[in-house]
């Protein structure tokens, strides 16, 4: 699988997460949401910004469980609940935002 | 809850030659989300693992030593290195890259314990099931 972008083709794997997150960009996640039916809004980008950094940091796509528990430190607990990620990623916080973060899919994400 | 075990993943191999790190971190990962008793050894060259600054670009594979700093914050708390082994490869505490969880104040303390060979046969000894990679 791929993604057509600027007239390149970027590689995915069969479900769709970028094969070599190095050539994501935020265009780039425009088009993965479109594919996954999400329109960003601001309240996205939070949490597929916030994954990037987690990545960055831990070299690791966070489990939702530990996710929850990040968000809830970094931006309070209406935007970390189960919830709140299911309303803005409606076919599973983890593996959406992940996917348009240009992350692998979350290790244990079954 | 009274069907937890204790788990303890054994590591002994060196981090980036073999997949033997990698797996037993990925399974640890995995194991935590089944609220388990989880613990962690390094002896042998797995001390190896915890060294801080790895840089692996001239080897051409990911370093995945920055991913242990994050066990704290899937509950993992508990991280035996053995100090026989630490010292037959000329290495010290001051070596090891920091991690760390929260405790019950919300304090962000060690969770590297230094130990000697004979605790870590009493830790290995007090686990219901020990995996060994």
């Amino acid at each position: 699988m791929s993604y057509h972008f600027n007239g390149a083709d970027i590689a995915s794997d069969e479900e769709g997460y970028l094969t070599d997150l190095s050539l994501w960009n935020p265009e780039l996640a425009l088009l993965i949401a479109k594919d996954e039916k999400i329109e960003m809004s601001d309240e996205h980008w939070e949490v597929v910004n916030f994954l990037r950094e987690y990545y960055d940091e831990y070299q690791i796509a966070p489990a939702i469980r530990v996710l929850t528990k990040a968000l809830k430190k970094k931006l309070g607990e209406e935007k970390s609940s189960n919830k709140y990620l299911y309303e803005l990623f409606p076919y599973g916080p983890a593996k959406q935002a992940c996917k348009i973060a240009g992350l692998p899919k979350p290790t244990g994400c079954v | 809850m009274s069907d937890t075990k204790r788990f303890l993943y054994v590591n002994r191999k060196a981090p980036h030659g073999t997949v033997y790190a990698l797996e037993s971190l990925e399974v640890v990962l995995i194991g935590a989300a089944f609220e388990q008793d989880v613990s962690l050894a390094f002896l042998d060259d797995g001390v190896f693992q915890l060294v801080k600054k790895q840089v692996t670009t001239g080897i051409g594979v990911k370093n995945f030593a920055p991913t242990y700093r994050a066990l704290g914050d899937y509950d993992v708390k508990k991280l035996y290195v053995e100090r026989e082994s630490l010292a037959e490869r000329g290495l010290t505490e001051d070596d090891l890259m920091e991690v760390t969880h929260e405790n019950d104040d919300e304090e962000d303390v060690s969770s590297i314990e230094i130990v000697d060979r004979a605790r870590m046969a009493q830790i290995m000894a007090a686990q219901d099931v020990v995996l060994s990679f």
